[in-house]
């Protein structure tokens, strides 16, 4: 039997109620033992309770308790759930209190871990759970959610199974070759089928594409010559959304400026390096640099002065803007025109006056028009949103086109069949049907702390 | 010890295991029912087929006898799913049902070390878990230091037509009817099975031309690949088509109750194989299927039996008289021998080690029907390796156990002792991951080095088989060393090939990438001729390389599971979170790596993670 494990499940100094989880065989005595209230031990499952921890008499937290006892849990174990109301430090000293109770603290990602190994979700969901706490719109986390109801494995599921019709019907033809009576699978019936599957295959691909940018945010790179007005754009898409700015390294090696939450589309602006600087330092960021930062960004602003005439840099850097989404920022918009908007050929521009606040509503709105922000909002979509998933989803499509290219050189149907065999294990590694052996301590070691 | 080895039953399984133990320097002694019987095929006149084909080639290529002795009583033999692709032809003959024992007989009489003696065997003698001998019908016990059964559907055998059973064997034979109650005593779980076969009918009463006649390849083919003895394709006796009709069909399912598997017996246990279902059951199961395709096929030169396949049943005699007279062009048709099925005990096959040694008994081996499986082919594999590993065991050496990449042999005993069985198994293509590894002009290549190692290959027929690796590798050498360029010359003659034109030079290795060319068509520029399954195989490397590639790579990563091995002291009921119907699967079948548990059914992906992340801790740095 597993021991007892107790961690933080919420995140730490946001909100008002922090939540202490227990999870394990002795979970509902441990806490039973610093809760004055009710006798857990005896209270039904599922149920909430009001009272205090104590801490030898003296009151640490007034608390409401929830008691939910074994199989039906998340962790399939008792579990018990403290809500804490008094900050970090009692939260803290609840926890600890529950250590000296005999409670061990949870690694990272071990709750999610039982409920694996006891069979109560599989890895996707799994990994939804992961993306559900590290989601920080509420965009993301219906996204997280929509994992953990296995809708993503129920799709996944049902493709595996026309896949697995369709090689039922060649294996009857092999191996019995010569009775005429059973239908032939051809290589045009294949074709057809190989059709739906790649369709169906690209549309998840693509829409967890647009999954993956709600939930990690899109990267975005303010460019410009120096004093076109970069800094001031900023701290107006800042400033207006109250967002949360801080200078947290990211998970790659871009630098995370500030983070926008546009109506539940992230933005997260990198490596602006220098642009939130004061204006005593000349700003210098070449073409090179700036061609840099178009190549790791989803979204490009590129910034241009309505008081300048375009020169031969920038109209390289339009250039290079070919293939992205970007937008064109026309600042000034105050002073003279000088700028021959006509030789932009783009629909996603903006005039704009930062200065004068013009033109940073539109900004906004084009960038959701971009993303797509509605119909993502009203689409019922299947995202996949674990890079893994997607990397093997890439996978099978890629072997679904092999197949379109043995299609094409005219081999025969059991060879074909190699590759679509091997799309229906790709497929079952997503749902966890098929072992692949790397995957699980590689997984564990993602998860956060606590849940 | 008066033998090294005891073989019971003297089928197809007891034949191999017979030939491998004694050819490989065991004395053995053969113990059979009745002589006359031995290598007998009681059911369908035929070896090979799809997958069961290349089974042949395999044991041919390990050294065994069945391919050879097939080539030398074949009737008529094709290439099976010539239209498709390479991984999955393979070979059918229908054989001679006096020929082929006979044959057999004569090889094993050949053979030093081996003695063949008519009795029954009753019980095991058996002292501290190791086998010691057998103990006959009259008491009498012979000693050996192994024991191989091979005891086909002998074991309580029943035979059940319409309402009436029988406890007899296969042409009235005697079964055993104590040794599987004997193997319950020991702690075997046995189970019941069934399998039936069809009418035979007088060739003379059949009105051949209402039917399609299926004639035999027009090219010489062989199961073995040794020395072959030339034979004239025109000579092959043909089997010929006919479909069931309404009115077949309208009488089975008058008579449906009457079936003694559908009610006409209901102390019925055995369970039918699920892959030749008799014509009630197909009647009943695809009801939507106006008729069905039966052959018949020609028993012997000797005897003008024909054996309708796919017409298995267990009516009573006269309704399968009528149900015989239904069918086109035997309306007057005489049954010599009327459809029967035959219920029998089996040992359930997961207490099998993949050696086939079984997990209770050391140094008892089964092989062949008793562990499950149906046809001749499957008992006679089962029968080589029983053989082998018996022989290997007591020679003090590593046993032969083939892996899935490497064999269908592999594939089916795995299949046995890892899944167990339900219903009489049968070996089908889609049994075999890799089936593209697996081929029938490859299975040389893939086992004959084993065959040989283990003394089962003599030197000259090693010394074909390097000499045949040779002349493959100088062929591909040769189309990979030959460049052509598009001068007119060249673009003429591929033209006549309905190929694309050349661009560029193009080594004829690449050239014969492409689907439409094969290799003959590049003699020309060769100039040198191969023989025909030198230029076969050399081919379908080429044209396949890249599949075969992958095959080869995702074959690896089992591997890679396949050499995580579970130590033989681990106590599964101690992994907390291991689901309790894996705990009881792994207990039962005791896999020995990770890949045979994933194969277990019951042991689901999590519960494999699980043992894994298990076994990394528990035993890391051979700490337990």
């Amino acid at each position: 039997m597993n021991d007892t494990i107790t961690a933080i499940s919420t995140a730490l100094g946001i909100g008002a109620i922090s939540i202490v989880r227990v999870s394990g065989e002795d979970a509902i005595d441990i806490v039973n033992e610093v809760f004055k209230g009710k006798n857990l031990s005896k209270v039904a499952s599922h149920t909430i309770h009001y009272g205090h921890i104590i801490d030898n008499e003296e009151i640490v937290d007034e608390v409401l308790v929830s008691v939910m006892r074994a199989p039906k849990t998340f962790t399939t174990e008792d579990i018990v759930e403290i809500n804490c109301h008094g900050g970090i430090a009692t939260t803290n000293k609840v926890l600890e209190l529950l250590l000296t109770k005999g409670c061990r603290l949870a690694e990272p990602g071990e709750f999610t871990k039982r409920a694996f190994l006891n069979g109560r979700i599989d890895l996707i969901e799994a990994e939804g759970v992961m993306d559900l706490i590290n989601s920080k719109t509420e965009q993301a986390s219906k996204l997280a959610l929509n994992q953990v109801d296995g809708k993503v494995s129920n799709l996944i599921k049902k493709l595996r199974q026309e896949i697995l019709e369709v090689l039922a019907n060649i294996e009857v033809n092999i191996d019995y070759p010569e009775y005429e009576d059973i239908e032939q699978y051809t290589t045009d019936k294949l074709k057809d089928s190989i059709y739906d599957l790649k369709k169906s295959i690209s549309r998840i691909l693509n829409e967890s594409k647009n999954g993956k940018l709600i939930s990690e945010g899109i990267k975005v790179s303010i460019i410009g010559k120096p004093n076109v007005g970069k800094s001031s754009i900023l701290n107006k898409l800042l400033g207006e959304n109250k967002a949360i700015v801080t200078d947290v390294e990211g998970t790659t090696r871009d630098i995370v400026e500030g983070t926008i939450n546009l109506d539940g589309l992230m933005l997260n602006i990198i490596d602006t390096a220098g642009i939130r600087e004061t204006k005593d330092i000349v700003e210098s960021i070449g073409v090179n640099k700036s061609i840099e930062l178009i190549e790791t960004s989803d979204l490009v602003l590129f910034v241009l002065n309505n008081n300048e005439e375009l020169d031969k840099e920038s109209i390289d850097i339009l250039k290079k803007l070919h293939n992205k989404n970007y937008v064109v920022i026309v600042n000034k918009i105050d002073l003279p025109n000088k700028l021959d908007l006509k030789s932009i050929k783009t629909d996603n521009i903006v005039l704009m006056s930062a200065i004068e606040n013009k033109g940073i509503e539109e900004l906004k709105h084009l960038i959701k028009k971009i993303y797509n922000m509605e119909e993502i909002n009203t689409q019922d979509m299947t995202y996949l949103t674990s890079a893994r998933s997607i990397s093997i989803l890439r996978k099978a499509l890629s072997s679904v086109k092999d197949i379109e290219k043995g299609l094409l050189d005219d081999m025969p149907i059991d060879i074909l069949e190699i590759d679509l065999k091997n799309i229906w294990s790709l497929l079952g590694e997503i749902i966890g049907e098929t072992y692949n052996d790397e995957l699980i301590d590689q997984l564990f070691s993602q998860f956060c702390l606590g849940k | 010890m008066e033998y090294d080895v005891i073989v019971v039953g003297g089928g197809h399984a007891g034949c191999e295991a017979a030939l491998a133990s004694s050819r490989m320097g065991n004395k053995t002694l053969l113990i059979t029912g009745n002589i006359n019987n031995i290598a007998d095929m009681p059911c369908n006149p035929s070896i090979g087929g799809s997958a069961k084909g290349i089974v042949v080639r395999e044991i041919d290529a390990l050294g065994g006898e069945m391919g050879r002795n097939a080539d030398k009583s074949k009737l008529q033999i094709k290439m099976l799913n010539s239209s498709k692709g390479p991984s999955v032809q393979a070979l059918r003959a229908q054989a001679d049902k006096i020929t082929y024992p006979k044959e057999m007989l004569k090889t094993l009489k050949s053979v030093t070390n081996l003695e063949i003696k008519e009795d029954l065997v009753e019980n095991l003698i058996v002292r501290e878990n190791t086998v010691e001998g057998v103990e006959l019908e009259n008491g009498e016990k012979i000693y050996s230091k192994a024991v191989i059964l091979t005891t086909g559907t002998y074991l309580k055998a029943d035979i059940l037509v319409g309402n009436t059973r029988h406890r007899e064997g296969p042409h009235g034979e005697k079964p055993s009817n104590y040794l599987s109650d004997n193997l319950k005593k020991l702690g075997f779980r046995i189970i019941r099975l069934k399998t039936g076969t069809p009418q035979r009918i007088d060739k003379n009463t059949i009105d051949f031309t209402k039917t399609r006649e299926e004639k035999g390849s027009d090219k010489e083919l062989f199961f073995s690949f040794d020395d072959n003895e030339h034979y004239d394709v025109n000579d092959q006796i043909s089997c010929h088509l006919v479909y069931t009709t309404s009115k077949t069909h309208e009488i089975i399912k008058e008579n449906l109750n009457k079936s003694s598997m559908y009610g006409g017996l209901d102390d019925i246990e055995g369970v039918g194989p699920r892959y030749c279902p008799s014509i009630e059951d197909k009647i009943v199961r695809f009801s939507d299927k106006p008729r069905h395709q039966l052959f018949l096929e020609p028993e012997s030169l000797y005897y003008d039996d024909i054996y309708i396949q796919g017409f298995s049943t267990s009516m009573p005699h006269d309704v399968q008289e009528q149900m015989v007279h239904s069918l086109p062009g035997l309306e007057n048709a005489k049954i010599l021998k009327y459809a029967y099925a035959i219920e029998y005990d089996a040992i359930y096959p997961t207490q099998l080690k993949q050696t086939l040694e079984t997990k209770l008994i050391n140094n008892l081996y089964t092989a062949g029907q008793i562990n499950g499986t149906s046809g001749y082919e499957e008992a006679a594999c089962q029968g080589l390796i029983a053989g082998i590993n018996a022989s290997l065991k007591i020679q003090g050496k590593e046993p032969l156990i083939l892996k899935r990449n490497e064999a269908y042999i592999g594939v089916l005993i795995d299949d046995l002792v890892t899944k167990g069985v339900r219903d009489p198994y049968r070996l089908l293509t889609s049994r075999a991951e890799y089936r593209l590894l697996l081929r029938h002009d490859n299975a040389d290549i893939r086992l004959r080095e084993y065959g040989h190692q283990i003394g089962l290959i003599d030197d000259k027929r090693y010394n074909d088989f390097v000499h045949k690796k040779q002349m493959m590798k100088e062929l591909t050498d040769k189309l990979n060393s030959v460049k052509i360029t598009p001068t007119k010359k060249v673009s003429e003659y591929l033209e006549t090939l309905n190929t694309p034109a050349l661009k560029d030079g193009i080594t004829l290795y690449n050239l014969l990438k492409r689907q439409e060319i094969t290799i003959d068509m590049l003699y020309p520029f060769i100039d040198v001729d191969y023989p025909e399954e030198i230029k076969k195989e050399v081919e379908i490397n080429i044209k396949y390389e890249g599949y075969i590639k992958k095959a080869n790579r995702e074959a690896k990563k089992l591997l890679n599971l396949e050499n995580k091995k579970i130590p033989d002291d681990i106590d599964y009921d101690t992994i907390g979170n291991l689901a309790s119907e894996a705990k009881q699967k792994l207990n039962e079948i005791k896999p020995t790596t990770l890949a045979q548990a994933l194969r277990i059914s019951g042991v689901n992906p999590a519960d494999i993670s699980i043992l894994s992340v298990y076994l990394k801790k528990e035993y890391r740095n051979g700490s337990k």
